[in-house]
């Protein structure tokens, strides 16, 4: 694949998201403040599938939404292409953990609201555009549905549809896959990866699944608890295209100890910082002893 | 206008209504026409409102003329008001073949109407606009709260001073009441929108004039049309009210106008006609609202689709 940042076949320009120094403290009335993220540095690189890891509530997607644009910053910055990122904007497409089509569009109307409500396109060519990619999630003969009418899975679909027609440099998916069973999750795992290696598009994949980070990663990026920030980076260089054959590889179960290791120590830390609780487990364990 | 002619008409129109719907209702679950009307008919559903009414037509024979009971016996049966409704020559002038009765109804009508539109083309964008700006929000509800508890008949002095004339009067005093529970079915319909909506359309580059069109219109129809129904029988309810005090004309006025020359029995025509004319506004509200809302019917009913 070719990472060099030039336009691929599809005529999409691939990003690169540099996240420099960010952090982000919520201040709440009565509450004691809370450092989300601390000093949290990565880099996305050009058409490379990054999966960020952590356990949930470390911040990931606090992460995303500074990366998206919807959040700001304390201090730090980031930069797409070198530029620095101000506010929400088209270039970085995000695909939420709740489903967020409009229930009162139909599919089509859904997917090319984008290219044509700027006006970039018109109406039939926004379609036809629209149409390819509905094809390949399978969603052709849903296209005049309204979302109500469709399964979770399927409206996932038609929502990676409806980011992937922007031609967006980055695509930010923050656990996209949530709430869905088990069949169609990895349902929808093959199916993201079919879009990425067409696409060759730039993705940060936010997940707290580690079978799911393995299957889908370049990278992956493990994030410690509050405050948040990268802790270790695994590459993935398990070969593509992927199928659940790769479960089995002896390299498959290596990265995964790795990130696991990394990730339960993450994990523990939670429990260490509530005190009481332990004290509490730890009475409970002596007063079962005989 | 030939008498015999409107009420033809009118039960012409009720059976064609009742036909076009048994035939969708055959073509759902492909049955015959004539088996569908026969099941209906029988139906339990149907039974049952048949028999609400007739507890209702019982209970006031019983009291009114069988047992005669004390107050209750000053007010006409159930027979009495039915053949005085349909007599070609009425004892107190008001039956289906007046001229009088449907100028009555034509005046209620066109100010409910006309108060019903103004308050729409009034409140909906006001709604949508506090729903859209905070700032505008912050000028406007407090005000907007503080003058709704206000009862539309205590409004009806200053209406008449400052109107010119009583139907001016009326209309505003009916207007008033539909407006309020427009405006804030209107906001609550905006503010129950899911922030998801307005984050993937602001993530896909809509700007603020395109949110209002693309999101907050259509995801606040719902709670619009609830409040057009609830805003449909308050401009009914506050109509009656207005035109009690201040028309010549009207069901309002004709159910006070019969109270003070003791004609019974027209009151209860008045009240009964406008039951049937407030269900059938609402049911015209309601069905405008299913046409334009076709995406929500298919999320309360009925999905069907899986994979």
């Amino acid at each position: 694949m070719g990472n060099n940042g030039s336009k691929n076949g599809h005529g999409q320009d691939k990003g690169e998201l540099v996240i420099e120094n960010v952090t982000r403290v919520f201040r709440l009335p009565g509450a004691p403040s809370c450092t989300a993220l601390q000093e949290c540095s990565l880099t996305v690189e050009r058409g490379k599938l990054t999966v960020l890891v952590g356990p949930s509530g470390c911040g990931k997607s606090t992460l995303a939404n500074i990366a998206a644009g919807y959040d700001h910053p304390d201090s730090g910055r980031v930069l797409i292409d070198g530029r620095p990122v101000t506010g929400s904007g088209r270039d970085r497409i995000m695909v939420f953990q709740e489903t967020a089509l409009w229930p009162w569009m139909t599919v089509l109307k859904n997917a090319t609201f984008g290219p044509t409500m700027l006006g970039e396109m018109s109406r039939s060519d926004a379609e036809d555009k629209a149409m390819v990619l509905l094809e390949k999630v399978g969603l052709k003969d849903f296209k005049d549905k309204y979302p109500a009418q469709l399964s979770g899975g399927m409206q996932r679909r038609a929502e990676l549809c409806r980011a992937l027609v922007m031609n967006p440099k980055v695509m930010i998916l923050d656990e996209p896959f949530r709430g869905l069973d088990v069949m169609t999750r990895e349902l929808m795992q093959e199916y993201l990866l079919k879009l990425f290696q067409q696409t060759g598009l730039t993705m940060l994949f936010i997940t707290s699944e580690i079978e799911e980070a393995l299957f889908l990663a370049d990278r992956i990026m493990v994030m410690t608890n509050l405050p948040g920030t990268v802790k270790t980076t695994v590459e993935t260089d398990l070969p593509r295209p992927r199928d659940y054959q790769v479960l089995a590889t002896e390299r498959y179960r290596q990265i995964k100890s790795q990130v696991m290791e990394s990730l339960y120590e993450e994990g523990a830390k939670i429990f260490q910082r509530l005190d009481g609780i332990q004290d509490l487990l730890g009475n409970c364990q002596a007063s079962s002893q005989p | 206008m030939n008498p015999y002619f409107v009420l033809g008409l009118l039960v012409a129109a009720i059976l064609a209504v009742g036909a076009w719907q048994q035939k969708k209702k055959a073509a759902l679950y492909e049955l015959s026409w004539g088996v569908q009307i026969f099941k209906t008919l029988t139906g339990r559903h149907f039974l049952l409102q048949l028999a609400g009414f007739a507890v209702f037509i019982a209970f006031w024979q019983l009291t009114v003329k069988t047992f005669s009971l004390p107050w209750f016996n000053r007010l006409p049966g159930p027979w009495e008001c039915l053949m005085e409704w349909l007599s070609p020559d009425p004892a107190y002038g008001i039956s289906i073949y007046t001229e009088d009765y449907y100028k009555h109804i034509l005046f209620s009508t066109y100010r409910a109407t006309t108060a019903f539109l103004l308050a729409t083309l009034l409140g909906v964008p006001l709604g949508l606009l506090m729903g859209w700006s905070r700032k505008f929000y912050q000028y406007s509800f407090p005000l907007v709260e503080l003058i709704r508890p206000i009862p539309p008949l205590a409004w009806v002095p200053l209406a008449i001073l400052v109107l010119p004339g009583d139907e001016p009067a009326v209309i505003f005093v009916t207007f008033l009441v539909a407006f309020f529970v427009t405006t804030l079915n209107t906001l609550l319909g905006v503010e129950s929108i899911d922030e998801s909506y307005f984050r993937a359309a602001r993530c896909l580059g809509a700007d603020k004039q395109r949110l209002l069109l693309d999101v907050v219109l259509p995801g606040a129809m719902p709670f619009i049309f609830t409040g057009l129904q609830i805003s449909m029988g308050a401009a009914w309810f506050s109509l009656v009210a207005g035109e009690m005090i201040a028309a010549q004309f009207g069901l309002g006025f004709l159910i006070w106008d019969s109270y003070s020359l003791i004609q019974y029995p027209v009151i209860i025509i008045g009240m009964i006609t406008l039951g049937i004319i407030g269900w059938a506004s609402s049911a015209v509200v309601r069905s405008i609202g299913r046409k334009l809302m076709a995406w929500r019917e298919r999320e309360l009913y009925g999905s069907g689709q899986s994979g």
